[in-house]
């Protein structure tokens, strides 16, 4: 009785900040000026398509390179002294409290034509090439700024595995290589699932990253809603259908991996 | 080739600590060796040095007369039972036990004819896929002694497998191991800090102190010739006393001088005589040669634990009768029961 007296001001959290707008979102989405119900904005998404393609292409892209990256980085750092992994993950978290815009202002100023990469490119004889404003730029801008969101969840998996397992690996006939994909490798799935929840969301919907790494070319479906709630293509109902189109894209996504991680578990 | 493993002054350091100080050590092909020693004294490092998981900083690791100080664990026939059982959680009984086949690419067909024997020799049939996580500590442990078996090591290094186990399974267990020792002829290195399980289980006993090896021994000569007072203490309780050679075959101590059948030491010189508590009886007061007062008598299951207060000393007594708490009793040895050992330095 007591507990579920205390899980009250939660509910009611969840239920302004999050089950409300939802429905929001999902009324403008599926209604027109006068509040009567029609399909129409949700069919009109589909003009957008190859918005949706690009934005899931480059953030699956990020999102791998950011797996790559990080899951080395995560490996390393579990296997350290506790106080030695804490100092790195700081350091790691560090540019994190820097403020989002600045950050990629930063990289327009290295990436820009006349910035400070081609400039020193041109120093011994090479380029200018076009950084900014190409779907690499914004591809760099989002795994610049999603990478520890991989980084974290792998480490805290990986941290929690018994060194005890390795060298139990090694004692039945495991090389380094075999201890990584045998052991390291399924047990942690959960961290790999969840790292790339935390950087795949985040990136589809991004706005800013490709507005300013990316130019008028990269647009991508945050630019889209964006552009429906505060641009001059004004159109609110258009913007909450694409969002809603959004969210089940992701969660699609988002299940199906989820399906994916428990297989996972019940084969090997 | 008798001897399967030979450890030759072995040194092991962490953080520039001594941990192993010249451990030499032979061990015989198919013979069952068990570690002894109180905790911290090295038993596991000396297991993992021979397991391949730490490169000692100086002597040889000798296998079947070759050097194997730079083979990894991988690639030595030695199998390890690790103190916490290392299970794979993300695999069920059949997948763990199975691991090392299929690292070796073994044929499917044979991995589960081969993983089926493993489960009935370890009385897991019918547990194949069970999840390791629920079973219980005494199953986990015949996992992982499967586990460790279907790779047909020459040689199964086991440490403290019985630790987590509630007595009456320790018991079963015990027997059960040292069956499927004998029956697979396998060299067994054993590690427990239960002085009982080593002597009951073992071929030889190595006893451990502080990184050195103290003695090494059939159980018999271990408990009934220790070389020295830690030896005889870690063996079974013992009363250890400061004591006197006045000369050869008698010595002093508790303020009284008894024959003994020990020779061979300096007159006069100081040693320890350890007497067992089942070796001292008590008789009536013409025979006696101490008295004490009777302290407290605890019921052991077979015999009676007194401690009887002499005064200087409080004597540990093991008898099948006992008498009653307060009463003066005589105590008396004879004279082939009475160890005498050269002082060692106090640790
Ligand atoms: N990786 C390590 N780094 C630093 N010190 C270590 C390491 N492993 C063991 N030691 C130290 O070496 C000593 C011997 O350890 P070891 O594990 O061999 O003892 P043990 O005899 O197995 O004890 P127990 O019965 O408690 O398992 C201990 O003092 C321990 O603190
Ligand atoms: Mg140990």
């Amino acid at each position: 009785m007591k507990t579920k007296l205390l899980s009250v001001p939660y509910l009611v959290w969840m239920g302004v900040f999050m089950i409300v707008p939802l429905l929001m979102v999902a009324y403008f989405a599926l209604t027109d000026d006068n509040g009567t119900f029609t399909l129409n904005y949700i069919t009109d998404v589909g003009q957008y398509a190859n918005v949706f393609v690009r934005s899931v292409g480059l953030s699956v892209i990020a999102t791998v390179i950011c797996l790559v990256i990080a899951y080395p980085i995560a490996f390393l750092l579990s296997g350290l002294k506790q106080h030695r992994s804490m100092t790195i993950v700081m350091i790691i978290m560090l540019p994190m409290w820097m403020n989002f815009l600045l950050r990629t202002y930063a990289w327009m100023s290295l990436l820009g034509n006349n910035g400070y990469i081609n400039h020193v490119l041109g120093l011994i004889g090479i380029g200018p090439y076009k950084l900014i404003n190409t779907s690499g730029a914004v591809v760099l801008g989002m795994v610049y700024n999603y990478l520890p969101f991989m980084i974290l969840p792998l480490y805290s998996v990986m941290e929690k595995i018994d060194p005890s397992l390795y060298e139990a690996a090694g004692d039945l006939g495991c090389n380094s290589r075999q201890v990584i994909t045998k052991v390291v490798f399924p047990l942690s799935v959960p961290g790999i699932t969840l790292g790339i929840t935390m950087v795949f969301v985040p990136a589809v919907s991004t706005f800013i990253i490709s507005r300013m790494l990316g130019g008028g070319s990269n647009l991508l479906i945050g630019d889209l809603i964006e552009m429906q709630f505060l641009g001059n293509a004004y159109n609110p109902h258009l913007g909450a259908a694409i969002s809603l189109v959004l969210m089940v894209i992701v969660l699609l996504i988002m299940t199906l991996m989820n399906s994916f991680d428990n297989e996972e578990q019940v084969l090997v | 080739m008798e001897n399967i493993i030979s450890l030759k002054d072995i040194v092991v350091e962490f953080d520039g600590e001594k941990i192993l100080k010249e451990i030499s050590l032979d061990i015989k092909d198919k013979e069952f060796v068990t570690l002894l020693g109180p905790s911290g004294c090295g038993k596991t490092t000396t297991l993992r040095v021979i397991g391949g998981f730490i490169t000692p900083k100086s002597g040889e690791v000798i296998f079947e007369g070759e050097n194997i100080n730079s083979l990894p664990s991988h690639k030595r026939s030695v199998n390890t039972v690790f103190q916490r059982y290392a299970l794979f959680p993300h695999l069920n009984v059949f997948e763990n036990i199975a691991f090392g086949l299929r690292i070796k690419n073994v044929p499917k067909a044979e991995i589960s004819k081969r993983v089926g024997e493993m489960l009935e020799l370890v009385n897991l049939s019918g547990y194949e896929r069970r999840n390791v996580a629920r079973l219980s500590g005494g199953q986990q442990q015949r996992v992982a002694i499967a586990r460790a078996l279907i790779n047909r090591p020459k040689v199964l290094l086991l440490d403290e497998p019985l630790g987590a186990l509630d007595l009456k399974l320790r018991k079963g267990m015990q027997r059960e191991l040292r069956r499927i020792q004998q029956q697979l002829e396998l060299t067994f290195v054993y590690v427990t800090h239960d002085q009982e399980e080593a002597l009951t289980m073992s071929d030889t006993v190595v006893v451990m102190n502080g990184g050195k090896i103290s003695q090494i021994g059939s159980p018999t000569d271990i408990y009934n010739e220790p070389v020295d007072a830690f030896v005889a203490d870690f063996i079974g309780d013992s009363n250890i006393v400061d004591g006197i050679m006045a000369r050869d075959c008698f010595v002093e101590f508790a303020g009284r001088g008894i024959e003994c059948v020990d020779k061979g030491f300096a007159p006069n010189e100081p040693v320890d005589v350890v007497l067992r508590p089942e070796d001292i009886k008590i008789v009536s007061t013409d025979e006696g040669q101490l008295t004490g007062i009777v302290k407290t008598v605890v019921f052991k299951g077979v015999h009676y634990e007194m401690i009887v207060d002499g005064g200087e000393y409080q004597w540990i007594i093991h008898s099948t009768k006992h008498e009653p708490v307060g009463t003066q009793v005589s105590m008396r040895i004879e004279p082939s029961d009475i160890h005498i050992m050269k002082k060692t330095k106090e640790i």
